[in-house]
């Protein structure tokens, strides 16, 4: 689970870092991911790697129609009212997701196959784990050199850092807000893809998605990618301990207060500079 | 003349809610105007905290719940009088705005947004699992709300609940008016343009703060006891993050740094999704592209909406230089 | 300056009030003259988290009534249903149904779906006099007795003591407890809990689970290292088919029982290979082929299954089932009481004997509104991937 919340995370740090907006939409592209992968593997019966692909490309897709038809539009808007507006896109997704693919739970089988499991030191882990924790790698590897090294990514980076700056420097800064969309979008799709064979896919479940990716991204700082990943592990595995030895009753309540204390003694999150810290206000 | 500006505006509000039930007949509709009393308690609250100080809470439904449950609890349970609870509920929910709100106020922006988010979940988890205190996920069941009474009417129509909810919501707005047009609302207001600068001009900010923290909180607390008593039952469900994040969008719908903005938020998405019920599954969908257009061509909110078609109708040459001031 | 942006306050005040007001006045207009139909109301939880739930009752309604109307109505009179949504929210649900009683001037309602939902407005019906029949479980609805106020579906405690019965039968002593955190979950849990000791059963683990959690390996864990020698789980929604899984997944071999929250066939489907030998107590709709053919229900169920399956290409659930159930219910009490008057029906209404719906055979009196027995339950299990009737 933790995987996942940190594949959340990641989206939420990409359109941040590029435009400085909590893009509350960021768990119905998990959702929307779950749902479509629970469509195309499972009823189509496209092959795996085929029905992920499409998957991906269909929510980043999802993420663009986004970014062009309610972000860009507006020349000068305030933050506040760009975070309202990916809460009203969240509500339409889910609506859309609703009457398209009806209320009913779609689930579907492990990619390598039903009920599969490892033994590990006597606690059996379920082959899918080894996929999230897979999907998961994949991405960071992914973005560490796409950031890193190719001139996309570092202009991103420089967006991220000063948009003033970087526009003035010739680069399309609304071209990369954009393309973080696309990004972000793609991530949260693979995160939901993952995800189905574990937790099936349910148009309801973006909303917790959203939450948990958001607080995971907060507690490692935002903005921080690596602080992104750790804080969604954490919170993942936090998570289990509560539920597995003090009370189910709690178990979404203790990480909460962990955040909140970690917040309240460190304000910019575990792994977050100070300057990072000092945000764009509402 | 200041003062005059705040109470003509007032005055004519007045007389639209006293008059209001003459035309409104149906008990449906009536209750529906209840609610949007109601929320209005507690979106007032938040756009002092929102739109005057600059302050996000994503908790606010957290403070609204716990006037419910202790209203709820303390007349079911304890019998106490309504009113005794009520109080009691203010007090309690002022303890824990402090309690939450002296740290969590120190952060900032996201910061903030998240950690008052985690405090309004944490709350709801507590209604939940604390079963034989709050009645668990069935919602309160132990004992049936027992209606208000006010001096010597029971509070039991909805005729009656249009009143004594609005009535309320008068004395409370005339109050918060005063707020704004004070010393404090002008520190408030300071703060949100620069807090650096405030405090550099001798405002105790981080007090300030606080203060407007939980003078929010208790406006939610009040209009959660309101709630319980009209309702009747009080489940988890409706005081969940949902709801929260329900009632900063009516703050910033109805435009921010406005409290009759705040009113208007609440009466439109109270109003609206019941007006809806006639799409039935469409009303998702409806309701979400509403917001969105809201958003995407009125981002000052319905105030800033009707601000604007103000300057047109007076859209008169020479008048120029004043629409650019307002 | 100042008194400009006053001016502007005002402005938007009266704006806004214009605008509600409108809305109201427009929508009161709309009150209609003709008092030709008989009017029905029905609340159900349409969008929102128990969406599974309102969906299937929300179909059976619509096609019955059309049903009803094709073939000339009743008294001679078409239905016209209202169905309005809960969106699972217990102050919807309030305004659902004040709209329905005082805008819509409905002679019944059927709904709501779920059990806190039901507890919300339990008190506007008798305000108001008009009857309402429930179509969630929890036995707070019907008991104490509202005069108002009935309910189709089997009662919660009777699930528990069928399930509570038959671990008796099997030997078991060690029982562990899971359930969602909810109203429906929390109920099944305190009456389990309530009548274990009867049976001479410990419950040696009690745990619950978020409405929407995804993975129960946790609480799973913890009581696999307990004694219990089975699991019995109380949910009504999809996370309960990750709970097989997850044991299968842990290697955990004692039985699992489900609540009749299972009753859906999707639930089974989602559950795949891992739901083989559930056991759970459900109502006869689910494996109706099952029935033996003299069996009093199996023309009902038979009928009802095939009619639903074919107009919604959709597999049946017990849900749709209670709606039926209230609906014909209603249909048939104004046939007796032969006259559109909500009080006459209401008496009908408690009068029904021998009515057999899909639930069981309801027979309510003034001191019973559930009207159904413990004997409305059939304990059923999962083979091939299908419902069966259990056989021992």
């Amino acid at each position: 689970m933790g995987s996942i919340y940190a594949l959340a995370a990641l989206g939420f740090n990409i359109i941040y870092n590029a435009t400085g907006i909590i893009n509350f939409a960021q768990g119905e592209f998990v959702m929307l991911g779950a749902m479509l992968m629970a469509y195309f593997a499972a009823v189509l019966k496209l092959p795996l790697l085929l029905a992920f692909i499409v998957v991906v490309l269909l929510v980043a897709c999802v993420g663009l129609i986004l970014e062009r038809g309610c972000i860009h539009p507006l020349k000068n808007p305030s933050i506040l009212v760009l975070v309202m507006i990916t809460i009203a896109a969240s509500i339409l997704l889910k609506g859309v997701t609703m009457f398209i693919a009806g209320k009913e739970v779609h689930g579907m089988e492990y990619f390598s196959g039903e009920n599969t499991v490892v033994d590990m030191g006597g606690a059996k882990v379920p082959t899918q784990t080894f996929w999230i924790l897979g999907v998961l790698g994949v991405v960071v590897c992914g973005l560490v050199i796409f950031f890193n090294l190719t001139l996309a990514g570092k202009a991103m980076r420089a967006c991220a850092f000063d948009r003033t700056a970087a526009s003035l420097m010739g680069i399309p800064t609304k071209r990369m807000v954009m393309f973080s969309f696309f990004l972000s979008a793609a991530i949260g799709g693979m995160a939901g893809a993952v995800i189905v064979p574990i937790s099936m896919a349910d148009y309801q479940s973006g909303a917790m998605f959203g939450i948990k990716g958001f607080g995971a991204a907060v507690f490692g700082g935002l903005g921080n990618n690596f602080g992104a990943v750790s804080a969604g592990l954490i919170l993942g595995i936090l998570e289990a301990l509560t539920a597995g030895y003090l009370s189910s009753h709690y178990k979404d309540a203790l990480p909460l207060a962990v955040l909140l204390l970690v917040l309240f003694v460190k304000p910019s999150g575990l792994f977050g500079s100070e300057a990072a810290g000092r945000l764009k206000k509402f | 003349m200041m003062k005059r500006n705040i109470y003509i505006p007032y005055a004519v509000f007045l007389m639209i809610v006293l008059l209001a039930p003459m035309f409104v007949k149906n008990p449906y509709y009536l209750g529906v105007l209840v609610q949007v009393g109601i929320f209005s308690l507690v979106t007032m609250g938040l756009s002092l905290l929102m739109g005057y100080a600059g302050q996000i809470s994503l908790g606010h439904a957290a403070f609204f719940g716990m006037g419910a449950y202790a209203s709820a609890i303390l007349t079911g349970t304890c019998h106490w009088s309504p009113w005794l609870a009520m109080g009691a509920g203010m007090l309690i929910t002022a303890c824990v705005a402090w309690f939450v709100g002296t740290p969590s106020l120190k952060l900032k922006g996201h910061y903030l947004a998240m950690a008052t988010l985690g405090f309004g979940l944490i709350v709801n988890i507590f209604f939940l699992a604390e079963v034989d205190l709050t009645g668990g996920p069935s919602g309160y069941t132990f004992a049936r709300i027992p209606h208000i009474t006010f001096i010597k009417w029971t509070i039991k129509s909805e005729t009656s609940s249009y009143y004594f909810v609005w009535g309320i919501l008068l004395v409370i707005l005339l109050l918060t008016l005063h707020i704004i047009h004070s010393r404090v609302g002008r520190a408030l207001r300071s703060i949100h343009a620069d807090e650096e600068a405030a405090r550099a001009m001798g405002v105790n900010t981080a007090q300030y703060k606080v203060g407007i923290f939980i003078l929010s909180g208790i406006y939610a607390s009040l209009a959660g006891s309101l709630y319980a008593h009209y309702i009747r039952f009080v489940a988890p469900d409706p005081f969940g993050l949902m709801e929260s994040v329900l009632l900063v969008t009516m703050v910033i719908v109805g435009g921010m740094g406005s409290i009759w903005g705040a009113i208007a938020g609440a009466a439109l998405l109270i109003i609206l999704p019941e007006a809806l019920r006639f799409f039935q599954d469409y009303n998702i969908l409806i309701y979400g592209a509403i917001l969105l257009f809201i958003m995407l061509f009125l981002p000052g909110g319905i105030f800033g909406g009707s601000q604007m078609l103000w300057l047109l109708i007076r859209k008169i040459p020479g008048r120029r230089q004043e629409a650019k001031d307002g | 300056m100042m008194k400009f942006f006053k001016k502007q306050n005002l402005f938007c005040v009266v704006l806004v009030l214009c605008f509600s007001l409108t809305v109201f006045s427009f929508a009161q207009e709309k009150k209609e003259e003709k008092k030709e139909p008989i009017k029905i109301g029905a609340i159900f939880s349409i969008t929102g988290g128990a969406s599974w739930l309102g969906e299937p009752e929300r179909n059976t309604m619509v096609m019955y009534v059309e049903k009803i109307n094709k073939a000339g109505g009743v008294l001679g009179r078409p239905i016209e249903l209202i169905v309005e949504d809960t969106e699972g929210n217990e102050t919807k649900t309030v305004n659902a149904t004040k709209k329905l009683i005082t805008k819509d001037n409905v002679i019944a309602i059927v709904g709501p779906s779920r059990s806190g939902s039901t507890m919300a407005i339990i008190d506007i019906p008798g305000e108001y006099k008009v009857p309402l029949i429930s179509c969630a479980a929890a036995e707070s609805i019907a008991v104490p007795v509202r005069k108002y106020v009935f309910k189709t579906p089997q009662k919660d405690s009777d699930a528990a003591l069928r399930i509570l019965e038959h671990l008796k039968k099997k030997g078991v002593k060690k029982i562990a407890i899971m359930s969602e955190a909810s109203g429906f979950g929390d109920q099944g849990r305190l009456q389990l809990k309530k009548y274990a000791p009867e049976y001479g059963i410990a419950v040696v683990a009690d745990d619950t689970y978020g409405p929407k959690d995804t993975d129960m390996t946790p609480q799973l864990t913890k009581i696999k290292a307990t004694e219990a020698q089975a699991v019995v789980n109380w949910s009504i929604v999809p996370a309960q088919s990750i709970i097989p899984k997850n044991m299968k997944q842990l290697g955990m071999t004692i039985p699992l029982y489900q609540s009749h929250g299972f009753g859906n066939p999707k639930y089974a489907e989602a559950c795949g290979e891992a739901g083989e030998g559930i056991i759970f107590p459900a109502g006869r709709l689910l494996a109706c082929d099952t029935l033996p053919d003299d069996h009093p229900q199996k023309k009902v169920l038979m009928n009802y299954k095939k009619e639903y399956e074919e107009r919604f290409k959709d597999s049946v659930s017990t849900f749709g089932g209670h709606a039926y159930d209230a609906l014909f219910i209603i249909v048939e009490a104004i046939k007796k009481a032969g006259v559109v008057d909500k009080d006459k029906i209401r008496d009908e209404i408690e009068k029904t004997k021998g009515f057999i719906g899909t639930g069981g055979i309801f027979n309510y009196s003034p001191e019973d509104h559930t009207g159904l027995q413990k004997d409305a339950f059939e304990m059923l299990t999962i083979k091939n991937g299908k419902f069966v009737v259990l056989q021992d």
